[in-house]
């Protein structure tokens, strides 16, 4: 999923690290998961 | 106005080979912490018994943050656009964190008017400029994918209440041992509420922060590997020219676009602000409902994960069927929805609770395509001012969509002995607003040429203040 800037001009490049980006996911992502779970189990009672 | 260097746009320019999937979660988490706006029901009733205040007294604390963000997004979208996101983000979490504190510090003090300045006012401005700050870079980092793009960010608005709902409720939980969540009827006491407030607000001092440090945006001259620009100019209300923002409130494609997003959300909140009492009364039999309390929460649960959904699904859908095409789906088939939920909705829970569901991803993803709408007419250069001013109509809505609802049911009964069929006019009434919604966006032609700013060497992603317009 990763797509790398194309080059342009004469600026030096860099390189984002993979880790970096998939700390960044996690950060984001677990708060997420946890609203999810708490949201689902609440809607459950709808099927329950 | 003057940024420090730090948050200066200049110094967050992109070098060659950035990957530009770090650019969403930066964007999530500013959204994922002003989305705990729509979380404030955990609290409210803790509140009106710790100040000894009525419900309006404290539903104004939401109202003020719900108009200081459409005032805000207005007033300060071109700043945004100007100074780029980091500056945006930082200045967004300052106000947003401030607002807790301070809250906390009135809540503490039992100074009501402190909460309204700071959840309300300052929080209000921490909401509008964290709302605007990542859409239009996301719309330049994702050139070939606008509507997935900003559908994550606005995603992450939907989910930060899913969040900040279970989360209030445990922090509350650890501040008043006698508060357990679990138990119908516990109210925690106004100091756990101060503590709460404290926490998220440093908590989402964290993250904000975080999201504004990683951010960055795209180089001059910058596309995404293999992609071309000219087959997006493929669809025809799609442009690569650019309008300012002062021009685009100049255009009638601006006021058909506000009149589209005002009808759907005050469509949309008709079913939100009611969800839990609605479906009670919907399956009433004498005074007792055939659904439980549980249930009904249940219910406003479902229709939270349906309005995050559809903000990311439908919006990343409108890259491929396109931005006119999916509104006329949200306002058609939503008309339909209505038309359904008002003659059959209570004949069977499955029906009621699918329409309805269906109804509010809709609504999110009204949200959700309008910036890659925005984009698609009027160019990148200022999308996100042109955004900022565009979401006075979620303002504005906010404020009609509940008079409609609560209008007509207050004329109808009191609340415990309402029935389907007091609902009826509010839904057909939302029917009506819904068809001017769809006869709007039917309009909608692209912008005429001389509201484009003069040609010159990318416009989109780098100048922070390019040649003006002739045209005012």
């Amino acid at each position: 999923m990763s797509t790398p800037a194309s080059r342009t001009g004469e600026q030096a490049t860099t390189h984002t690290p993979v880790a970096l980006i998939a700390f960044a996911w996690t950060l984001v992502g677990v708060p997420l998961a946890y609203g999810l779970y708490n949201t689902i189990k609440a809607a459950s009672a709808l099927f329950g | 106005m003057a940024v420090p260097a730090f948050l200066a746009r200049d110094r967050i320019v992109a070098k060659p080979g950035f990957n530009r999937w770090l650019i969403p979660p930066a964007a999530l988490a500013v959204h994922l912490c002003i989305g705990q706006a729509y979380a404030t029901s955990v609290y409210k009733t803790a509140l009106v018994e710790h100040f000894d205040a009525s419900l309006t007294a404290i539903g104004i604390i939401f109202s003020i943050a719900i108009v200081m963000l459409g005032l805000s997004a207005a007033v300060f979208g071109t700043w945004v656009d100007k100074n780029g996101p980091r500056a945006a983000m930082f200045t967004s979490a300052v106000f947003w964190v401030s607002g807790f504190l301070v809250g906390s510090l009135g809540i503490y003090t039992n100074q009501l008017w402190l909460l309204y300045l700071g959840y309300g006012f300052l929080g209000g401005i921490g909401l509008g400029i964290g709302y605007i700050s990542p859409v239009s870079t996301l719309i330049k980092w994702f050139p070939d994918r606008p509507g997935l793009a900003t559908g994550m960010a606005i995603m992450g608005f939907g989910g930060g209440a899913l969040i900040a709902s279970p989360l209030s409720r445990q922090l509350m939980n650890w501040y008043d041992a006698n508060y357990d969540p679990a138990v119908a009827g516990t109210v925690p006491s106004g100091n756990a509420v101060a503590g709460l407030f404290l926490t998220l607000g440093l908590i989402y001092l964290v993250f904000m922060m975080f999201g504004a440090f990683i951010v960055r945006v795209p180089a001059a001259n910058w596309r995404p590997d293999g992609f071309d620009p000219s087959t997006v100019k493929a669809k025809s209300l799609v442009t690569t020219e650019n309008v300012s923002a002062n021009n685009a409130i100049k255009t009638p494609q601006f006021w058909l676009l506000w009149t589209v997003l005002f009808c759907n959300v005050t469509a949309g909140i008709g079913i939100l602000e009611q969800a839990a009492p609605m479906i009670q009364d919907f399956f009433r039999e004498g005074d007792t409902s055939t659904v439980l309390a549980a249930t009904a929460a249940g219910f406003v649960g479902l229709l939270s994960l349906f309005n995050m959904a559809g903000r990311f699904v439908w919006s990343s859908t409108s890259d491929y069927i396109g931005r006119k095409p999916i509104y006329m789906v949200y306002l058609g088939v939503g008309i339909i929805l209505y038309v359904i939920l008002a003659t059959l909705g209570s004949t069977a829970t499955w029906i009621f609770v699918l329409t309805a569901a269906i109804i509010i991803s809709f609504y999110g993803g009204g949200f959700a395509t309008v910036p890659a709408y925005l984009r698609d007419l009027f160019g990148t250069y200022q999308v996100g001012a042109i955004h900022g001013r565009l979401l006075t109509a979620w303002a504005a809505a906010g404020i009609v969509g509940p008079l409609i609802i609560n209008g007509v049911l207050d004329a109808r009964g009191t609340p415990g002995q309402l029935v389907a069929g007091d609902y009826r006019p509010a839904l057909f009434i939302m029917v009506g607003l819904l068809a001017v919604g769809f006869v709007a966006n039917l309009l909608i032609k692209p912008v005429a040429e001389k509201w484009w700013e003069p040609k010159q060497t990318d416009i989109p992603t780098t100048a922070a203040e390019p040649e003006r317009s002739t045209v005012r």
